[in-house]
């Protein structure tokens, strides 16, 4: 294989791996994170407003760890460095 | 029409005017764009402003949404919130309209592309010092980089690199996978799909302006804040 294939399935196969492993962990936390919210909100249903607020942001916090690996995953596919290196070098 | 096509990854690359060494990219132009709505359409509206119960309703909207911020901001910073009022909320307004103007077809959010966000990011990387220094003085403020023991003082350095590096690419990846979805979508199921992501993706912008602006305060406040160690009973 020459050195355009192994770049390109090196991508495709490290951005889709990236994004579906990546997506795991938050999801998971995120499920939690909901349902700790949740249940003090049946317990203490007055302070709604300030315990919404803080979920949604400890919620953003957490997405931002499955956003990172979107953006590699997007820049792998999208913006990738050592595409147009690789596509110089083939064409000579 | 497309302003950032499928290969790019921000409008970064969209060089629309090129002199010498001056050139003018799309983000810079949806700057310049969400910058003119906000300030004119404040002066246009602090033109004749009122203080009895009957008001324009822009000058409602305006109190509205500025008495929001400052309310949240007091809450969060426990104490009167008025001097960094004017930062966090400006931060707020800027990045809430350019996420909102996404409705407008041929419109790319400015916030996007991670120069924009990683300028917002260094302006509040800037401002943590700078308020802290301002209320608590230089040896205190410094004091707390060593604050529980000498060796955390790598530690805190890291944090506030790795806080702004956060606070700039979640920003980014927020928008600008959003972009890229939508523009998928649109080659592979046009008409429904689309549409449902672009409303969601006006609700992730509000989401993330206001994320973005509690962070600035979370970190103003936490590294404003006096060790009060000394003051017992």
């Amino acid at each position: 294989m020459d050195s355009v294939s192994i770049v390109a399935a090196a991508s495709i196969i490290a951005a889709a791996l990236c994004m579906g492993i990546g997506a795991i962990g938050p999801a998971l936390a995120q499920g939690q994170a909901v349902h700790s919210a949740l249940s003090s909100i049946a317990q203490q249903p007055d302070e709604r407003n300030s315990l919404t607020r803080t979920l949604f942001v400890g919620l953003a916090m957490i997405e931002s760890i499955a956003i990172y690996c979107f953006v590699i995953a997007m820049i792998l596919v999208f913006a990738n460095p050592f595409w147009n290196y690789v596509i110089k070098k083939a064409g000579g | 029409m497309e302003v950032v096509a499928i290969h790019q990854i921000s409008p970064d690359q969209v060089i629309l005017f090129q002199w010498q060494w001056i050139t003018i990219n799309a983000t810079m132009v949806y700057t310049w764009l969400v910058m003119a709505i906000l300030v004119v359409g404040s002066l246009l509206i602090t033109r004749r402003l009122s203080a009895e119960r009957s008001l324009s309703r822009w000058q409602n909207l305006l109190e509205v949404i500025l008495g929001g911020v400052r309310s949240e901001l007091r809450e969060i910073s426990q104490e009167d919130a008025d001097r960094y009022f004017p930062f966090i909320g400006t931060l707020f307004l800027f990045i809430l309209f350019s996420n909102l103007l996404t409705f407008i077809p041929g419109y790319v959010a400015p916030t996007s592309s991670l120069t924009t966000t990683a300028a917002l990011a260094i302006l509040v990387f800037f401002a943590v010092p700078l308020f802290g220094i301002a209320k608590l003085g230089f040896a205190e403020y410094f004091k707390e980089y060593f604050r529980p023991n000498l060796l955390f003082f790598p530690f805190h350095i890291m944090g506030e690199f790795s806080r702004t590096l956060a606070l700039a690419v979640r920003l980014f990846g927020n928008l600008m996978s959003h972009e890229k979805v939508i523009t998928i979508l649109l080659a592979v199921t046009p008409f429904f799909f689309p549409v449902a992501m672009q409303v969601l993706g006006l609700l992730i912008g509000i989401i993330q302006a206001y994320i973005f602006a509690v962070l600035a305060m979370v970190y103003i406040a936490s590294a404003s804040q006096a060790h009060e160690t000394k003051v017992s009973n």
